[in-house]
């Protein structure tokens, strides 16, 4: 009971219809009041973990525990402790966004003489008061995803679990959402995401697990992760005639100052440099010493694609 | 027991809610068809069909018996329908993640699509009744016709939502209900009585549950308690077996998608 975690996945995994593998040996854990993401591409089992979580899905090994309770021992616990914002706009378009909340008001049993209340302060919470008695279909994008959340804080939730809270949203309201799930990070609530945008992790995320093909490949804060990478990254690309000093120049820059790891693919070398002051020099003298002649030079700090990209051997949007 | 009545009641009362601010399309796919057959086919054959073959003073007054079991058929197939988008827009996972009981979701559908299909079949005995076709048994047997429609609506209500649950896409499942609407009324009694049937048709009809259901309502509707009564007490058996067979099959789907 006593848990210090909010959130704990043990060597959990799903197997379809005894076929498909969805999520395989996944474990973390997510501390109170955390915001955790998961990132990953389109089925790569986030959803799949989720659903676990949530006790809508069983899992076929492992085990998960939300506030310390066993999501298939005691799920109706669980899902009395949590609340649940869906990926799919997860609305009836012939109800009102008041209709929504009553709705699930009951069906977290909130006496009747309460429910008015609790909507009224869960509709303010998402600025939705003034559209709460208009049908959802008038409802736009954002609206119907504020409403989503709304739904999920009727329970007053300590844990609430958001599947790509910003999926297909323009960006003024994924600016809105994101600033509501800090608001509702800051009351104290732990929250769990599922996103594959690389910014909406690095923003918004304490920590993120990145999860691809059903495992989890490494687990962090968006900055551990990024200087896990071992240092900024100056990427050469010479120019198409030069393929053949790619290699002699990859070992010349490999012993210099400053210059922890040397990679090439075809014309393109990737340079991890410590300190960007003595390296930068060193390198553009050992280019210009071979004579190479350069087509292009990038110089950046470590991004979350970069790290998606060391994890899992490919960006994320390659699917 | 006192959360139960209320999720049940509050999802019971989205139902509603959708049918009332759908009322045109409730009107149009619903209740409409069935007047339709009544007014439209019963008029057309008013003329050619032999009352000596029917055993009913006109062609409509037999064919009331058929349209209002065809109206607890077409109501029960439907019955899953708004249970289908649920599904794929996700309103049915966010209810599942609630604490609820896992049998509110269906059993409000029961008693939503229990309650449509009792007022529809009034209206169609509504209707019946401005063309002359007085239920001889009276206000008693109307309410014997609605528990028929009740006992034989809960096992297709029970097929259509596990279908709903079960397919892949919704075009499946309007496929598959279109596929099963028409050959259960065909070969059943609802058109023409068994006699007047083709044999192998006649056959087929002996074993679908409808036969069994008009054959009950149609004494009720012409004849008489006396004659009604044994049909009744073969109907509840062949009912009661009907659906403990769907509900037994719909159970599995239930489960895989509901926990």
């Amino acid at each position: 009971m006593s848990s210090p975690f909010a959130i704990e996945v043990e060597r959990l995994s799903k197997t379809y219809e005894g076929k498909v593998t969805a999520v395989e040996d996944v474990s973390f854990q997510v501390a109170a009041g955390e915001v955790f993401g998961l990132l990953g591409p389109n089925g790569a089992g986030k959803t799949t973990t989720l659903r676990v979580l949530i006790t809508v899905l069983r899992p076929t090994g492992g085990v998960a525990r939300v506030l310390g309770l066993d999501v298939v021992e005691r799920a109706t616990e669980v899902r009395q402790a949590i609340g649940y914002v869906p990926q799919e706009r997860a609305i009836d378009r012939f109800l009102t966004g008041r209709e929504h909340l009553q709705l699930l008001a009951s069906l977290y049993h909130i006496p009747k003489d309460q429910a008015p209340a609790r909507i009224e302060a869960v509709l303010k919470l998402v600025n939705l008061e003034h559209k709460a008695d208009e049908v959802a279909r008038n409802y736009s994008g954002g609206m119907k995803r504020k409403l989503d959340i709304a739904c999920g804080l009727i329970p007053d939730p300590k844990v609430l679990f958001m599947d790509e809270p910003t999926l297909g949203l323009d960006v003024e309201s994924r600016l809105k959402i994101w600033e509501h799930i800090r608001q509702l990070k800051a009351r104290g609530i732990t929250i769990l995401i599922t996103t594959n945008y690389l910014d909406e992790a690095d923003q918004l995320c304490d920590r993120i697990a990145i999860i691809d093909g059903g495992r989890v490949k490494a687990i962090g804060s968006p900055n551990e992760l990024k200087s896990g990478l071992g240092g900024d990254i100056v990427t050469l690309t010479l120019a198409a005639g030069d393929l053949d000093k790619v290699e002699g120049l990859a070992q010349a820059v490999k012993g210099q100052a400053g210059v922890k790891a040397v990679s090439t693919k075809q014309h393109v070398l990737d340079i991890r440099v410590a300190s960007p002051e003595a390296a930068l020099p060193a390198i553009l003298s050992a280019v210009t010493a071979r004579g190479c002649r350069l087509e292009f030079v990038d110089y950046h700090r470590p991004r979350l694609d970069d790290v998606f990209l060391a994890h899992t051997g490919r960006r994320i949007k390659d699917e | 027991m006192q959360m139960y009545m209320q999720e049940v009641g509050a999802l019971t009362m989205r139902w509603v809610k959708r049918l009332s601010r759908e009322r045109f399309s409730m009107l149009f796919t619903l209740a409409q068809p069935m007047v339709f057959w009544l007014i439209f086919f019963g008029n057309l054959f008013q003329r050619t069909a032999n009352t000596e073959v029917t055993q009913a003073p006109s062609y409509i007054a037999f064919l009331a018996a058929g349209v209002v079991v065809m109206t607890i058929l077409n109501n029960g197939l439907a019955g899953g329908t708004d249970l289908l988008f649920d599904k794929e827009n996700g309103f049915l996972e966010r209810m599942m993640s609630t604490p609820i009981s896992r049998t509110s979701v269906v059993i409000s559908r029961f008693l939503f699509v229990m309650t449509i299909t009792s007022g529809q079949v009034l209206v169609i005995l509504g209707v019946a009744y401005l063309y002359g076709v007085h239920p001889v048994t009276g206000i008693g047997g109307v309410a014997v016709i609605i528990l028929i429609g009740l006992l034989f609506g809960v096992g297709l209500t029970a097929i259509s939502m596990a279908l709903a649950f079960s397919v892949k896409s919704h075009g499946d499942f309007f496929s598959m209900l279109g596929f099963l609407s028409l050959p259960m009324i065909f070969l059943s009694t609802a058109l023409v009585p068994l006699s007047a049937m083709p044999g192998w048709m006649a056959f087929f009809a002996q074993l679908n549950p409808m036969t069994w259901a008009i054959d009950a309502v149609r004494p009720l509707i012409l004849t008489g308690w006396a004659a009604a009564l044994p049909k009744i007490g073969i109907v509840v058996i062949v009912m009661v077996v009907f659906d403990s067979v769907c509900l037994y099959g719909a159970a599995r789907a239930f489960r895989r998608t509901l926990g």
